[in-house]
C-alpha cells in the first residue's frame, strides 16, 4: 500500500529540494518551516487490465453491454485520446491500446467492418504516424492507418456537422463521421480531473466553432479550478455541449485511469521524496544533473522526450458517459488528491520540460505561462495553494525558443500579441479571431503537425484566473528578456526571488512549495 | 586645398577587392584614397560658384566604391581622380548657407537641348554625362572637375544649389541629399493607402525611406526590417509601424499580410506577401528575400546601391514583380523639386539625430572604418567636418 500525499515541514534535517528546471534539475534550498506538498505514491494497478476491459464492456454502468450495441452492416466510429496526455507519454502498450484491441475484437466477432479510428486530437496538432503507432500498437496500426485511422480535421469543411446548439447558445460541431455513425465509441485515458467525461466528445471532435464556446477567459475565470468539474464553468459547458451529442448520435463511453507511475527506473529520484532517495537515487540525480548542464539543447531535448513512464492502469469503466465519468473520478482523486491546511503567501514549483502541448517539441515562453499558471497553479481543489495576491515562483530557463513546425502561431503571437498587451480579455477580444481564421495557420493544422492558429490564445486564457488571483510572478532562472516580455520579474537564484516576493507578500513570509511531477490536486481546507 | 581624393588605379583596386574590402587596406597608401594637397577646382563657366563645405556625409555608395564593392557598370560614368563626396552642407563665398543637389545634367553642363530624361526633371538619368563643360560624371563626388564635398572647396552651377533655412542645422541638412534620393524613391514606389510595404535595411537610406513614405505615400502598415538597436529606434520613431530583426522578417511579413509561407530549401517564400519593398541594404541578400516576400504583381524599388550581385529571378518571373531602380531625384510628377520636398518636410523630423560622430579630413581611416561599422556601432550617417577648415 503506498503512502497517501504528505506536507512536510522544512527543517534543519530536510534535505534540498528538488525543482524541475525545464530540460534539466535543480536542488534549492527552502527556507525553514516551508511546506513542501508531496503526490501520493502510485495507487497499486490493476494486475490485469485485459480482464478488466473485457468485464467494463461486458457489464457497462447504465448501458447494454458493449456486444449488444454491434451488428452487422452498422457504420462504427472509435475516438481516442491523443498524445497530449497522459505526461511522460506511456510505455507500451498504452492502456487505449488494450481497450481499442478489446473493442475491435468484439466489433470483428460481431460482423461489424465498417469500422474507423479517429485520434480525438481536436485543436492540438496532427499526431505523426509513430506517434498514432505507439497509442494504438502495431497490430491495429497495420490493420487500419491510413485509410480508417487518422487525425480528426476540425477545418474540413465537409468532415465536421453542426449538431445544434445548447440551451445557453453554445454551437456544438462534430466529426461528419463520429454524428453519421450507428455507434460512436470513446476511448479515455482520464489523467488529470479535467479530462474525460463529456469534455473528450465534445472538444476531442469538436471544431473552433464548439471548443470557442467555452475556450473563453470569462469561462475559465470562472472555472475555480478547471481541475475540479463540479467549480468549473468550462466542464459545464462541456457537459451541455456533450448532452446534445449524445441527442444526436448513439454513445459508448470507455474511460480509463493510471496511477502516477511517472518516471522510468533511470529517473526513479524524480518520483520519490528527497527524503527517500537511495545513494543510487543521488547519483542518477547527479548523472542527469551534469547532462543537462553540459549537453546541448537538442541532446538533452531528445533524451528527456524519450522518456515513457511505466503507468499501471488504476481503473476502467465503461457505458453512460456520465456515470463513467464520476466513477472513472474516484480513482483519479485517489491517487491524486492531498489535504493541505490552509494557503501560503508564497508558492514555488519547477516547471518540467514537459506539458500536454509540446510532446517531441520545447515548451516554449507562452507554454511555460501555460503549464505554470494554468495546469500547475490550477491543481487545486476549494481554493489555490496560494492566497490572493501572493506570489507564484516558477523556476524554468524561460528562453525565446519556439518549435516553428509545432507551434508556428505561438510565435506570432509572442511577437505580435504579448508586444502590445497582456490582457487576457483584450488579447481574447483584438486577435483571437485573425489567428483563429489564418490561412496559413489552418494550412499547418491541416497538412503539417501544427497547432491550430488560435491555441496559444487557449494557452494564454488558462493562466487568465492565475494572473487575476496572484499579485506577482517570478521566474528564477529565466532568460531576462523574455520573461519581461511575459509581464513577469526575474530572478538569478531562489533567495533572490524569495526576497523580491517580499516587496509584494510582506516580511516572513509563509513559503509552500509544490513539488512536482508527479501531479496531485490540493484540497486546500 | 586639403582633400581626399580617389585615384584610379588597378593595383590599388585588385588589393582592396582581394582582402574583402578590409577597410584598413582600403584606406591605407597603398589604396585608391588618398589624402593631400590638390589644386582648388576652377569654376568652369561663369554659372558657377565656389562651395566651401561644412559638412560631408559618407554615404554606402563612397564605402562601397572605396572598398572596391561599387558597380563596374559605374566606371565609365567616372572621371578620375576625383574628390569624394555628395552629401554636401556648406556656404558660399557670400556666406549663404546651401545644400548641393549633385546630379550633373544637360543644365549644368551647359548642353542645349537638354536630352529628354533631363527634359522631363530626371538629371539623375541625364544621357549627355560625356559632354559640355565639364568631365564625365553622374554627380559632384564622381566626377573630376567639381571637386567634391570631402575637399575644402568644390565648385557647382548656381542650378544646382539650394538654398538652407537658418532653423536647420547644418547636422540636419546633410542629410537632405540622401533624403531627396528617400523621397524619390517612395513616389517612385507610389504605395496606396491600403497597402503593406515594407522597408529593408535601416541605414541613413532604409530610415529616410521609412520617413518619406510615411510623409508622402503613407501605408496601411509599414514595416520596416532593423538589425541593431538604434536604428530600431530610429525606424519607430520616423514612422515604422512595426520594426522587425532580419532574421524574422519572413514570419513578420507573412502574419501582417496574411500570406502563406513555404519553407524552401535556401530560404523561404511567401505566397501572398508586401504589397510594395524597399529594398535599402542594396545586398543579394536583401533582392533575393524581397523578391520572395513580395506578393505576386507587388513592387520591388532598389533604393540602396547594389554592386554586381547574385540574384534569384526565378521569384521575379514567376511572382511577375516589377522590380524597379530609384536613383537620385529632380522634379516630381506634382512638378515640384524633389530636393524642396524635402527641405521642406526636414525640420519635422529631428534628423540631426541621424548624424554623427564628425570627423576630421585627417582622420579620414578612422572615419571610414566607423562608416562601415556605423549599424553596429549605434550610428547612422558619419561625416566629415570641414568647418574648422575655414578659420
Amino acid at each position: 500500500m503506498g503512502r497517501p500525499g504528505a506536507v512536510i515541514e522544512v527543517d534543519r534535517n530536510t534535505p534540498p529540494t528538488l525543482f524541475h528546471y525545464g530540460e534539466g534539475v535543480r536542488l534549492e534550498k527552502l527556507p525553514l518551516g516551508s511546506r513542501v506538498i508531496y503526490a501520493p505514491d502510485p495507487i497499486a494497478p490493476i494486475a490485469h487490465p485485459e480482464r478488466a476491459i473485457r468485464r467494463a464492456l461486458g457489464h457497462p454502468l447504465e448501458d447494454d453491454p458493449l456486444k449488444a450495441l454491434l451488428r452487422p452492416g452498422m457504420r462504427l466510429t472509435i475516438a481516442f485520446d491523443d498524445l497530449s496526455l497522459p505526461l511522460p507519454p506511456m510505455a507500451q502498450p498504452d492502456v487505449r491500446q488494450l481497450v481499442l484491441e478489446e473493442v475491435i475484437e468484439l466489433a470483428a466477432a460481431a460482423g461489424v467492418e465498417d469500422v474507423h479510428l479517429i485520434a480525438a486530437n481536436s485543436l492540438h496538432r496532427r499526431m505523426t504516424e509513430d506517434e498514432i503507432r505507439h497509442i494504438v500498437g502495431d497490430r491495429i496500426f497495420s490493420t487500419f492507418y491510413p485509410d480508417r485511422l487518422y487525425n480528426h480535421d476540425a477545418e474540413d469543411p465537409d468532415g465536421n456537422v453542426l449538431i445544434g446548439t445548447t440551451s445557453q447558445g453554445e454551437e456544438v460541431t462534430l466529426s461528419r463521421r463520429a454524428a453519421e455513425s450507428d455507434l460512436l465509441i470513446y476511448v479515455n485515458l482520464t489523467f488529470v480531473p479535467m479530462d474525460g467525461g463529456h469534455k473528450s466528445l465534445a472538444t476531442g471532435l469538436g471544431s473552433y466553432r464548439s471548443v470557442r464556446a467555452h475556450h473563453t477567459v470569462d469561462t475559465l475565470l470562472n472555472s475555480r479550478s478547471y481541475m475540479h468539474p463540479p467549480d468549473s464553468a468550462l466542464h459545464h459547458s462541456c457537459i451541455r455541449q456533450g448532452q446534445l451529442i449524445e441527442d444526436t448520435v448513439r454513445c459508448f463511453h470507455i474511460e480509463t485511469s493510471v496511477n502516477n507511475h511517472s518516471f522510468p527506473a533511470i529517473a526513479n529520484f524524480m518520483q520519490k521524496r528527497e527524503t527517500d532517495w537511495t545513494p543510487a537515487d543521488q547519483a542518477a540525480f547527479l548523472a542527469v544533473k551534469q547532462l543537462t548542464d553540459l549537453a546541448p539543447a537538442d541532446v538533452k531535448r531528445a533524451v528527456f522526450h524519450s522518456m515513457r513512464a511505466p503507468y499501471g492502469m488504476t481503473s476502467v469503466q465503461a457505458g453512460q458517459v456520465e456515470v463513467v465519468h464520476d466513477a472513472i473520478l474516484e480513482t483519479v482523486r485517489r491517487q491524486m488528491l492531498v489535504e493541505v491546511e490552509g494557503q501560503t503567501d508564497i508558492v514555488t514549483l519547477g516547471i518540467p520540460y514537459l506539458g500536454p502541448y509540446n510532446v517531441n517539441a520545447i515548451l516554449n515562453p507562452v507554454l511555460v505561462v501555460c503549464m505554470g499558471l494554468g495546469y500547475l497553479f490550477n491543481l487545486y481543489r476549494g481554493r489555490p495553494v496560494v492566497r490572493q495576491g501572493g506570489v507564484v515562483i516558477l523556476a524554468h530557463p524561460c528562453r525565446n525558443e519556439f518549435d516553428s513546425v509545432q507551434h508556428p502561431s505561438y510565435i506570432d503571437f509572442y511577437d505580435e500579441v504579448l508586444s502590445d498587451t497582456l490582457n487576457p480579455a483584450e488579447i481574447e477580444e483584438r486577435y483571437e479571431k485573425c489567428f483563429a481564421e489564418d490561412p496559413w495557420y489552418r494550412q499547418l493544422y491541416r497538412k503539417s503537425h501544427a497547432y491550430h492558429g488560435v491555441h496559444p490564445f487557449y494557452a494564454w486564457y488558462w493562466a487568465a484566473h492565475a494572473m487575476q488571483h496572484v499579485g506577482d510572478v517570478i521566474v528564477v532562472g529565466g532568460e531576462r528578456e523574455t520573461v519581461h516580455h511575459l509581464g513577469f520579474k526575474c530572478a538569478t537564484t531562489l533567495e533572490d526571488a524569495l526576497e523580491m516576493a517580499e516587496q509584494t507578500v510582506g516580511r516572513y513570509p509563509s513559503v509552500t512549495h509544490l513539488r512536482l511531477p508527479p501531479l496531485f490536486v490540493a484540497d486546500v481546507r | 586645398m586639403l582633400a581626399l581624393q580617389y585615384v584610379r588605379s588597378v593595383p590599388a583596386y585588385a588589393l582592396v577587392r582581394a582582402t574583402g574590402g578590409n577597410a584598413r587596406v582600403a584606406t591605407s597608401d597603398l589604396s585608391m584614397l588618398h589624402l593631400g594637397d590638390i589644386e582648388e577646382p576652377e569654376p568652369p563657366g561663369r554659372s558657377w560658384v565656389r562651395v566651401r563645405p561644412s559638412l560631408s556625409g559618407i554615404c554606402g555608395s563612397d564605402t562601397s566604391a572605396i572598398t572596391g564593392h561599387a558597380s563596374l557598370y559605374l566606371d565609365p560614368l567616372t572621371s578620375y581622380p576625383f574628390v569624394p563626396g555628395h552629401e554636401v552642407v556648406g556656404v558660399l563665398d557670400d556666406g549663404t548657407r546651401v545644400v548641393v543637389e549633385p546630379a550633373l545634367g544637360c543644365r549644368v553642363r551647359g548642353v542645349e537641348p537638354a536630352c529628354a530624361r533631363c527634359e522631363e526633371g530626371r538629371p539623375g538619368l541625364c544621357e549627355n554625362v560625356t559632354e559640355g563643360a565639364i568631365e564625365v560624371g553622374l554627380q559632384t563626388g564622381y566626377c573630376a572637375s567639381t571637386g567634391g564635398g570631402w575637399g575644402e572647396v568644390l565648385v557647382a552651377h548656381e542650378s544646382q544649389l539650394v538654398a538652407v533655412p537658418d532653423a536647420l542645422a547644418d547636422e540636419a541638412a546633410v542629410l537632405i541629399e540622401p533624403f531627396s534620393c528617400c523621397v524619390h524613391a517612395a513616389l517612385r514606389g507610389a504605395a496606396g493607402p491600403e497597402d503593406t510595404v515594407v522597408v529593408l535595411g535601416a541605414g541613413t537610406i532604409g530610415l529616410l525611406t521609412v520617413a518619406a513614405i510615411r510623409l508622402f505615400t503613407p501605408p496601411r502598415r509599414l514595416i520596416a526590417v532593423a538589425k541593431h538597436p538604434f536604428q530600431r529606434e530610429q525606424a519607430r520613431r520616423l514612422g515604422a509601424d512595426l520594426v522587425v530583426a532580419p532574421d524574422e522578417v519572413f514570419q513578420r511579413v507573412r502574419f501582417a499580410t496574411r500570406a502563406r509561407r513555404l519553407d524552401g530549401v535556401d530560404r523561404p517564400l511567401l505566397l501572398g506577401g508586401a504589397d510594395v519593398t524597399f529594398e535599402c541594404t542594396g545586398t543579394a541578400r536583401g533582392l533575393n528575400e524581397a523578391a520572395r516576400f513580395t506578393r505576386g504583381g507587388g513592387r520591388v524599388v532598389a533604393v540602396g546601391m547594389p554592386g554586381e550581385e547574385k540574384v534569384d529571378w526565378g521569384p521575379i518571373w514567376q511572382r511577375e514583380l516589377t522590380v524597379m531602380g530609384a536613383y537620385a531625384y529632380g522634379v516630381e510628377s506634382g512638378g515640384r523639386r524633389t530636393f524642396d520636398l524635402a527641405l521642406e518636410a526636414a525640420p519635422g523630423l529631428a534628423l540631426e539625430q541621424l548624424t554623427g560622430p564628425l570627423f576630421g579630413l585627417t582622420d579620414y581611416r578612422e572615419a571610414i572604418e566607423y562608416a562601415l561599422g556605423a549599424g553596429r556601432l549605434n550610428a547612422v550617417k558619419v561625416a566629415f567636418d570641414l568647418r574648422d577648415l575655414r578659420v
